[in-house]
């Protein structure tokens, strides 16, 4: 085929997904934020989006990776319970040891305070090699995000886990350890729990603040708004990264509005989740009823419906 | 397999089903002879635990739990979760509770039909996203979990309403009893004994039961999966609005943090009372025991002056034991009805 015989429609198709429609949504908050208040583009303000945000995306990776797997519903829990138990009892954890730490130098006296690794403490307060916006959980996440993109799009085992998400069966027959996988994931996912716990622990003098709010609700939220299919089989690392900074850019300039608290910020959460499934279920669905209907072979609209719904189910 | 021996086939199919009646029943019967046990002792140490006024406010006590426990049955046996009650308990208390502020002397009936209304409003919303949006409950319960609560905060903003607001007639419907038993509990044992017949013995109750065990074959087999689960999700808001009432009337003074958390020990409640947590098993008759049971023990360590934060160690372990068990009993089960059916043939 020549391109010009292309029409404009086709052409611009391969455009149209969720993730160009996350970067309209990226460019259109950030326009939003600078409205608002001149304070949005301020170093400090984005310092404190990037920490807040920054471990929120680092649970979202190994979460993504679960949820294309196909293990939405033992990755929510298990999420709950990392979010829910492990990591406030890391974050204490780790807390009472630097308060030990704390009455051994007094007890000790000065000398052993320069034995301190220094860097941690400031880790929450200063920005990543000197740059005052940009935070350490942000930096990370960045790299990982990149690794992870790259492993996922790029590597034999990145492929088997969409395989396993669209089809357990089908990947085992065709020789994925499905079970070695999942395991593998489950396993990397308490790993990064547990990394982002002392991180956590790190910066909790400036990220305090977004306690308000349960870690699960919010991390599920950026999977599903990255575009990453609830089902199974479906998502990429880009998207999870561009509504990462979509979820923390609307945070921030919803809370710079006077009226606008932590508590409605929770609603908002709570329905860009919802909205983050239904709309793509509701477009396949209507994408199965045109199709049905342009076919011609079924008249009866009730039928067509019945069927495109059937087919939206088929899915999971 | 075979099809060359098909002995007697009268007793193929009886058999099974009468050792599933009889691991159904001793589940039940496990969680009675727990309960007894737990009293015993404790009445052993501590007399006092078995004194009226106790037993009847462990009875009190117990009826919002089993309440809320009834709508999440429904919701858990078709294989869902409705981890939002905890926040319509919160949100319908207030609002109901409020009414007493807003508009005097406004008749109990009235407030309870408000906390009620309150319910149902969040269950058709989330039955609506769940059932006809193809939404995993999980994830619309858990984004409601929030929306109710973030709706609650928005609604109460920095007030409460005290004890005062309350006129005594609403405060000592907790406190009435009938022939020794609180009213509340008679109230809630009621409409567990009409879930319990209605799960039993009606065909929709049965279908709850199809969908939860097999969904693809219950799709397949022409039940209505929607409205079903539409149904279960509707009943669990509407029983959660009662039980925000409820909690009113026990605890008189209502903020924005009210019930916060409740879900988890509804789900305890439940889980404890042998309903399968992957749908498809359990009865609502097994979760009013279970948060029985969770509401003796946490009076019994009240009693024996052991600290609260026991009462969340030990029902999380009851938790653990009762997960571990059901799995246990249901991969046994399931291995003896292989045998048998090998030894018979059919």
């Amino acid at each position: 085929m020549e391109p010009e015989r292309h029409t404009l429609k086709e052409r611009i198709a391969p455009l149209i997904r969720w993730e160009s429609g996350l970067a309209i949504a990226l460019v259109v908050v950030l326009i939003l934020g600078n409205s608002i208040s001149s304070q949005f583009f301020s170093s400090y303000n984005i310092f404190t989006l990037c920490t807040n945000i920054g471990d929120l995306a680092l649970l979202a990776l190994p979460m993504t990776l679960i949820i294309i797997t196909g293990g939405a519903t033992a990755g929510l829990i298990n999420g709950l319970l990392i979010t829910r138990v492990g990591l406030p009892s890391l974050a204490v954890t780790i807390g009472t040891l630097t308060l030990y730490r704390g009455l051994a130098n007094v007890i000790l006296g000065a000398s052993t305070v320069s034995n301190f690794p220094a860097p941690f403490n400031t880790l929450g307060v200063n920005g990543f090699l000197g740059i005052p916006w940009l935070s350490w959980s942000v930096a990370l996440f960045l790299v990982f995000a990149v690794i992870t993109g790259v492993m996922l799009r790029m590597t034999p085992f990145g492929r088997s886990l969409y395989a396993i998400g669209l089809s357990q069966e089908a990947a085992f027959h065709a020789g994925i350890r499905v079970k070695r996988t999942k395991l593998l994931l489950f396993v990397a996912s308490g790993l990064v729990a547990a990394a982002v716990g002392m991180l956590y622990a790190f910066e909790l003098s400036s990220a305090g603040e977004n306690i308000g709010i349960g870690f699960e609700l919010q991390v599920v939220t950026i999977v599903l708004l990255g575009g990453v299919s609830i089902f199974g089989g479906k998502g990429t690392i880009l998207g999870v990264a561009l509504a990462a900074f979509v979820y923390a850019g609307l945070r921030s300039a919803l809370l710079l509005t006077p009226s606008f608290n932590e508590n409605d910020f929770q609603v908002v959460s709570g329905g860009l989740l919802i909205l983050s499934v239904l709309i793509p279920n509701v477009a396949s669905f209507v994408e199965r009823a045109r199709m049905l209907m342009r076919r011609g072979h079924i008249r009866d609209r009730r039928k067509v419906l019945a069927l495109a719904d059937a087919e939206v189910l088929d899915r999971d | 397999m075979s099809t060359t021996t098909a002995p007697t086939p009268s007793i193929a199919p009886a058999s099974p089903r009468r050792l599933v009646d009889f691991v159904l029943r001793a589940r039940t019967f496990g969680i009675v002879g727990v309960l007894a046990l737990f009293v015993l002792i404790t009445t052993a140490i501590q007399p006092r635990f078995l004194h009226a006024d106790n037993v009847q406010f462990i009875l009190a006590t117990t009826a919002l739990y089993a309440l809320v426990s009834v709508g999440e049955t429904f919701v858990v046996i078709t294989r869902n979760v409705d981890l939002s009650v905890g926040s319509v308990v919160g949100l319908s208390a207030y609002v109901s509770a409020n009414m007493f502020q807003a508009h005097h002397g406004i008749p109990i009936p009235v407030v309870f039909l408000v906390g009620l209304g309150v319910g149902l409003a969040c269950g058709l919303v989330t039955g609506v996203i769940t059932a006809v949006g193809r939404v995993p409950s999980l994830v619309v319960t858990l984004a409601m979990l929030y929306i109710i609560r973030g709706v609650d905060t928005i609604i109460v903003g920095s007030g409460q309403v005290v004890a005062n607001a309350l006129p005594n007639s609403f405060i000592n419907i907790f406190h009435a009893t009938f022939l020794g038993i609180p009213d509340v509990a008679i109230a809630v044992a009621m409409v567990v004994a009409i879930a319990a017949y209605y799960l039993r013995s009606f065909r929709s109750g049965r279908e709850l039961y199809a969908m939860g065990s097999d969904p693809d074959a219950a799709r397949l087999g022409g039940i209505p999966i929607g409205r079903r689960i539409f149904g279960a999700f509707v009943l669990s808001g509407a029983l959660a609005g009662l039980g925000g009432v409820l909690w009113a009337t026990q605890y008189n003074t209502i903020d924005a943090t009210a019930a916060t958390g409740l879900e988890l020990q509804v789900i305890a409640a439940v889980v404890v009372g042998g309903v399968a947590i992957f749908g498809g098993s359990g009865s609502v008759v097994g979760a009013a025991l279970g948060a029985l049971l969770l509401q003796t023990i946490s009076s019994a360590l009240n009693v024996l002056g052991i600290p609260s934060l026991w009462t969340m160690a030990i029902s999380g372990f009851l938790l653990l034991v009762a997960i571990t068990l059901d799995r246990g009993i249901q991969l046994r089960l399931a291995a003896a009805l292989r045998r048998r059916r090998v030894h018979l043939g059919a």
